[in-house]
């Protein structure tokens, strides 16, 4: 059945790694089974910081998601056949990535059992409906691509003809699933922070950076493991979208600095005072921004020299930093910092809790899982295991 | 809320040919033409203005506060982080952030205004919300209906006012006495002031207006010609908070 | 049949299982006892006929709460021509004044939980909290 049989057998050091995923994962189904029964009052949100960690997290794994069209786009489009090979990794991660994001959204509802409700009274005029109808679309249509080409490449036949436009579809597609999201933040009138209509195109470009480091990574990871290569054409032009991505993002924040800055207008700037200085006295994020700030500037000048770049142990390690600059930007300080100060100007502090972060832990587990399986199946059907 | 979804049914019908949408617009036109009982909703707009100079006399006073706290069976959550707060009161400056300068808020710097949800008739929190658990009556109230709220808590990222709470824990334990003509809420949704939509089917006016003894609030008709709040609008000058989000707020402010 | 034993062990095992709920019942001696919902004896109209009500009174119910909360109707006119206030503790709950052995005996016995409690008061409950 759909390949799985794949990926109940495997070596000792595969079970391993499943298990200690397992139990990541059975830990925070406990922190979120305590959830359910006390409420969302066990994490660090609050009146003023109605969304957390969850939400951002969410954030950041929708822009992971939509940058699996940066291998399917060059393949499909430009028949850049580097990327032949690695296409179905990125397809399976944005899979992973998706599901990981209804996870995150599906924890913070605070009255999980009436969730169908988004559906059953359908409202045009909320963004949040619109999310709903593009990840659960961008899910099925990826789940839907990787399987068929998968399938047919283990029965050795060419892919049936009608998936060409479905795979077609999926590039807008993935772009629309970061814009609605972008959206959701965009429209809100007394968010300063969010209130740019720079937010969308910010999101892609960070998408599209933090994605393909991810990609190669993984790439990288698979290449040690067993006997799949993506090749190093691959893994370079990958990180050349990486550079390219991660320059537009550096230059699209500058871009929101500058305007908030220089305009002078006190609740547009009281954001990045919050998250870069401090403001009231509160300084929690300022040294996560600061760390987030080094890694852009060091992986960009490790990125955009091209000696560096070529060098793939430089590269997996400016990979990790571009990841990790992208994850607290944002990861936490995107959706954290549009609450403080609130609209009242009140800083309140917020510190995620042990069983929120968890959960979080949990869901990433659930996301790694579902990578290590789909990976698995992908490269048993190539007879490429180590 | 009618006047909301006629609204967005033209933004859907051009935008989108999507069947989900289709479908939300034939609901939407099913029970938009339903006819209203008593027929008095369409020509009432309630609103409420607020004499902050009357309520500054008595700073100590929190009878208004109370008062809701009773009727409403509003939780009192020792953390002020899970606070739920209807009607409650803050400085100027954060009341009307922006506003303040160094000379001529002597007078009301540090001073408690009262707030409450606005029940703007153009109320972001309606257009975020996913379900329509908070919705817009004709007669201006910002409703919720609390049976239909997922918890999702987009609307307290949409209001402008930090007029909405969130139900974090279950609040029955921390109601001191509980009022069973009125629900309490349940933990994981959220709650704001309803205007004592309850009170007014009964013929009653808002319990805080009831329970000011200085008369700094005036709650009525804006549609009435007649009505004490329009010939106070129209005596006095009147400031609205963040007017320029075009939220457009049914609580006014006498300067 | 290498396996026989294995297999009519299994069998005999899924058998016992599935009817397991027969053989609770009859030990408990629970099967013969319906939920006996106490009902009022001093009022004799319902809002609607009983088996109507007994059928379908969450569907009056919801019908009620839409109505009352999302389209400001507060009456109700009954198939006997009276109108009652749609209210479930001012009105269901006036005839009806024990909930615990009216409403919950039938929803233990069919095993569901309405969450009308969680928000709605039961007068007798919240009087006895308090005295």
């Amino acid at each position: 059945m759909f390949m799985l049989e794949k990926a109940v057998v495997g070596s000792r050091r595969y079970w391993i790694w499943v298990g200690c995923l397992l139990a990541v994962i059975l830990a925070g189904f406990l922190c979120y089974l305590l959830q359910l029964k006390e409420g969302l009052g066990i994490t660090g949100m609050s009146r003023d910081v109605s969304w957390g960690l969850y939400i951002a997290q969410f954030t950041f794994f929708v822009g992971v998601a939509a940058s699996a069209v940066m291998v399917v786009l060059p393949y499909y489009l430009h028949n850049y056949k580097a990327f032949g090979k690695i296409t179905i990794l990125g397809e399976f991660l944005a899979v992973s990535a998706v599901t990981m994001c209804m996870l995150f959204i599906f924890v913070d509802m605070g009255q999980p059992m009436r969730v169908l409700n988004v559906m059953l009274h359908p409202t045009p005029h909320s963004m949040m409906f619109w999310d709903m109808v593009s990840l659960s679309g961008y899910l099925f249509l990826n789940a839907l691509i990787s399987y068929v080409m998968l399938e047919s490449e283990r029965e050795g036949v060419a892919p049936p003809h009608w998936i060409k436009p479905i795979i077609l579809l999926s590039i807008p597609w993935a772009v629309s699933i970061h814009t609605v999201t972008a959206f959701l933040y965009n429209g809100l009138p007394g968010r300063a922070f969010w209130l740019t209509a720079i937010l969308a195109p910010r999101f892609l470009a960070s998408a599209f950076a933090a994605g393909p480091a991810l990609l190669i990574l993984l790439a990288m990871v698979i290449r040690k493991l067993t006997k799949f290569d993506a090749g190093s054409e691959a893994i370079q032009k990958l990180a050349l979208i990486v550079t390219y991505a991660m320059l537009i993002n550096v230059f699209f924040v500058l871009m929101e600095v500058f305007t908030s800055l220089y305009s002078n207008i006190p609740e547009d700037a009281a954001h990045l005072k919050f998250l870069f200085v401090g403001l009231d006295g509160n300084t929690e994020l300022v040294p996560w921004m600061w760390t987030s700030v080094t890694f852009a500037i060091l992986s960009l000048v490790l990125l955009i020299v091209p000696r560096y770049r070529k060098n793939e142990k430089l590269l997996a390690f400016t990979c990790v930093i571009v990841f990790l600059s992208l994850w607290i930007d944002k990861g936490i300080g995107l959706i954290i910092g549009g609450f403080i100060p609130s609209p009242l100007e009140t800083v309140t502090s917020y510190v995620p809790t042990l069983p929120e972060m968890t959960i979080v832990a949990s869901i990433w587990a659930i996301g790694m899982l579902m990578i290590t399986v789909f990976y698995k199946i992908a490269l048993s059907v190539r007879h490429q295991l180590a | 809320m009618s006047i909301d979804r006629r609204k967005f049914l033209g933004v859907a019908a051009g935008a989108s040919a999507l069947v989900l949408a289709g479908k939300a617009s034939v609901d939407a036109l099913a029970s938009g033409s339903g006819p209203k009982q008593g027929g008095t909703l369409a020509n009432t707009r309630w609103a409420m203005v607020i004499d902050p100079a009357k309520c500054l006399k008595d700073k100590g006073c929190t009878a208004c506060i109370a008062a809701c706290d009773k009727v409403h069976n509003i939780p009192d959550f020792k953390n002020p982080k899970h606070a739920v707060k209807w009607i409650w009161k803050e400085p100027f400056k954060d009341a009307f952030p922006g506003q303040e300068d160094e000379y001529t808020t002597e007078q009301y710097k540090d001073k408690p205004f009262i707030l409450m949800c606005n029940h703007c008739n153009n109320p972001p929190c309606v257009r975020v919300c996913p379900t329509q658990a908070t919705f817009r009556r004709e007669d201006g109230i910002v409703m919720m209906d609390w049976h239909r709220c997922i918890g999702c808590r987009y609307c307290m990222a949409a209001c402008p006012y930090g007029s909405r709470s969130f139900n974090w824990l279950d609040p029955r334990p921390h109601i001191a006495h509980l009022d069973t003509d009125f629900p309490t809420r349940t933990k994981g949704v959220v709650e704001k002031c309803t205007f004592c939509e309850e009170r007014l089917a009964r013929g009653e006016g808002p319990a805080c207006v009831e329970a000011c003894e200085a008369k700094a609030m005036v709650f009525g008709n804006l549609d009435d010609p007649d009505s004490e709040v329009r010939h106070l609008l129209k005596a006095r000058f009147s400031i609205r908070r963040n007017p320029e989000l075009g939220t457009q707020p049914e609580i006014y402010y006498l300067v | 049949m290498r396996d026989k034993g294995l297999i009519f062990t299994g069998l005999v095992l899924f058998l016992v299982l599935i009817t397991f709920p027969v053989w609770y019942d009859l030990a408990a001696g629970t099967t013969s006892k319906g939920p006996d919902p106490k009902l009022p004896t001093a009022e004799k109209d319902c809002v609607a006929p009983l088996e109507y009500m007994r059928t379908s009174h969450m569907d009056l119910l919801l019908s009620w709460r839409d109505q009352v909360v999302r389209q400001d109707r507060l009456t109700y006119k009954a198939f006997d021509g009276k109108t009652y206030d749609m209210r479930l503790t001012g009105t269901c709950l006036k005839c009806h004044t024990n909930k615990e052995e009216f409403c919950d005996r039938c929803h233990t016995y069919v095993g569901v939980a309405p969450y009308c409690w969680e928000c709605h008061i039961d007068p007798a409950l919240a009087q006895r909290s308090r005295g």
